[in-house]
């Protein structure tokens, strides 16, 4: 466990009101040193709050926020030492390039000659030489993106906050910003909070992640930690493509429980289930890619009709109708694309389940 | 291509001449009075028999007129200076703080909208005349900037709930203590807004007439005021010269503003290639 004292951004039962509305209800979060976190959740759930909370935009109203072992809690935001990349990156508009870049150095009272080798030095690192003299207004949203990079970089802040920052860009730039963020992050060891609506992008980026709801962190954990094994209902159905089934519990052995699906068994973690009596109903999240179409009449788990294919390019997404299951439609990848031509809409087909890798809860 | 019925092409016309005739409605009493400027009879008739530009040189050597300009220019220069410093940082209180009484004090700030002007200028009269000061400019200074605050404060107010928060917040996360945020952000990025109030405020401090009417002596009458007191005794074209010059000089005032404030722009926000 991390302790208060070695952790970059610790946050102690931190509780934050708006009027009657809690939205951080005593959330308790050691950032470490050089990790990449990520704060992912639906909107309102309190996921800007805490980064807020961290940069001094707002204040506690219980709890206790440290970084770097200090208590920050009465520390104003400008002597906090921390960088802040905004959703729409917030140049400033009446300054050009290089102007942006020296802010913060100007601020610290750097001297003219090492601010200009600072800025050159941190134009480099985000490509961006030759620049200075623009103005944000002419610079596409990848180098605006860039600039506020750089800008939040020169500092050499403890802490790097992410407000989103990917929000505005469009799909394909986007992966190549993260992975060069990601890329700087890790080269200069820099401890970051990133803030992100959006599950796929959690995944991808973070060392560790806190799925959050309702002002509280719900997990937290490496992200194939919360893929493959969500805490409960709320994180296996926001993080991540999946199916709801319908099982029935048939047993449990130590850490596992075993959960009869169709004609089919499969192994889940089981301290979700403790309590739960032999036989109850459970709800078992199943990932697509984890379901396999085959011939009918093969052994299966369940059946069901084709309604639905979405060619993705590298793979298909089926969409199969089926009688038997509680759910109706299940999703179901299928890498390559032959399934296009292998399983026409209408077809007959048979769905079988990976044993492991499921998650189940107590029916609702 | 679609053939256009006549009834279409009736109502066609029908609207473009009425538009013409709306826009000659609005600069009709403008029109007129410039004709009238340059009739060389020393009645306001209209229109003119003969031509001349003798009226406007009596305007400008007239001496009650001469001394109203000077005195409506140093009212106008105390009075827009003032409102702007303190309608700004109005502005920004109530925009930025949460206060007992928020909503009344915005209602007091913008009483004057609604209170008449003839009551603003008879208060300060009698107040003054009460404390001996009803011959001096700063009562006068004191009721314009009463009535020209609600324009700088909206117009100020305006441009802050335009502005972004997250460049203020980005300036303190960089290190900038709050003074710092508002002198090297803030300010700078309200330019327009405060420019455009000031300038409101000046024109209708330079142009304001019925409060001015109480609060003015012979010695600190502004020009609207010793226009007033010319036509009450004198019927001859110079005032029709002296308005003239007026639409002129605001016009090209406003378009030197206009021009100030589209730099500004272009300096600070939008883009230029």
């Amino acid at each position: 466990m991390v302790g208060r004292d070695n952790a970059a951004v610790h946050f102690d039962a931190v509780t934050k009101r708006f009027g009657d509305v809690v939205a951080l209800n005593e959330v308790s979060l050691a950032i470490r040193r050089g990790e990449f976190m990520t704060l992912l959740g639906p909107s309102g759930c309190g996921k800007t709050t805490l980064l807020k909370l961290a940069a001094g935009f707002l204040g506690p109203d219980g709890g206790s926020i440290a970084i770097h072992g200090k208590c920050v809690n009465d520390v104003p935001t400008y002597k906090r030492e921390i960088g802040m990349m905004f959703q729409n990156y917030a140049l400033f508009p009446h300054m050009n390039v290089a102007e942006n870049v020296a802010y913060g150095l100007k601020t610290r009272r750097v001297r003219r000659q090492e601010r200009r080798q600072r800025v050159a030095e941190a134009l480099a690192l985000v490509k961006l030489t030759g620049m200075e003299d623009r103005k944000p207004r002419q610079l596409s949203g990848g180098q605006q993106q860039r600039v506020a990079l750089a800008r939040a970089l020169v500092i050499n802040p403890t802490v790097l906050l992410l407000d989103e920052p990917f929000s505005a860009l469009d799909k394909n730039l986007r992966a190549s910003m993260q992975a060069e963020l990601r890329e700087i992050q890790r080269k200069l060891g820099l401890t970051t909070i990133f803030v992100t609506h959006d599950q796929s992008e959690a995944l991808s980026l973070s060392d560790r992640m806190a799925v959050m709801s309702e002002g509280r962190i719900r997990q937290l954990g490496t992200p194939v930690e919360v893929y493959r094994r969500p805490s409960d209902r709320f994180v296996a159905s926001f993080v991540g493509d999946t199916n709801k089934l319908r099982g029935r519990l048939v047993g449990t052995a130590a850490t596992d429980a075993f959960i009869a699906l169709g004609t089919a068994q499969v192994k889940v973690p089981g301290e979700p289930l403790s309590g739960a009596a032999d036989s109850a109903p459970v709800d078992v999240f199943v990932r697509p890619e984890q379901l396999r179409v085959v011939s009918a009449g093969e052994p299966c788990a369940m059946t069901g009709n084709v309604v639905a294919q979405v060619y993705q390019g590298g793979h298909v997404d089926l969409q199969i109708e089926c009688k038997a299951s509680g759910h109706d439609r299940l999703l179901v990848r299928s890498a390559g694309d032959q399934a296009v031509t292998r399983w026409p809409l209408g077809t007959e087909v048979g769905i079988s389940i990976d044993a492991d890798g499921c998650a189940a809860f107590p029916a609702e | 291509m679609t053939p256009r019925s006549t009834y279409q092409r009736m109502l066609g016309w029908g609207g473009q001449f009425a538009v013409i005739l709306i826009l000659g409605f609005l600069i009709l009493p403008a029109a007129v009075v410039t004709i009238a400027a340059f009739n060389d009879k020393a009645i306001l008739s209209f229109p003119p028999q003969a031509w001349s530009w003798h009226w406007f040189a009596r305007a400008l050597a007239y001496q009650d007129f001469r001394d109203g300009f000077r005195n409506g220019l140093i009212v106008t220069a105390w009075s827009s200076a003032t409102a702007l410093l303190v309608g700004a940082m109005f502005a920004l209180v109530i925009d930025r703080y949460q206060f007992p009484f928020k909503r009344a004090i915005e209602g007091v700030l913008m009483s004057p909208l609604v209170i008449p002007h003839f009551t603003v200028g008879l208060g300060f009269l009698i107040l003054s005349a009460q404390i001996g000061w009803s011959r001096s400019f700063a009562v006068v200074v004191a009721c314009h900037v009463v009535l020209v605050l609600p324009f700088v404060l909206r117009s100020v107010y305006v441009s802050l709930k335009n502005l972004d928060q997250s460049y203020e917040l980005a300036a303190a996360s960089l290190g900038a203590t709050p003074l710092r945020v508002l002198l090297t952000i803030t300010l700078p990025l309200l330019l327009p807004g405060l420019v455009s109030g000031w300038l409101f405020a000046a024109i209708l401090s330079f142009n304001e007439f019925t409060a001015s009417l109480f609060v003015t002596s012979q010695r600190t009458q502004t020009l609207p005021v010793a226009m007033y007191n010319y036509v009450r005794e004198f019927a001859d074209p110079s005032m029709a010269a002296l308005s003239v010059m007026y639409i002129v000089g605001t016009a090209a005032l406003i378009a030197f503003a206009n021009s100030f404030l589209g730099l500004g722009k272009v300096l600070s926000i939008e883009q230029s290639h």
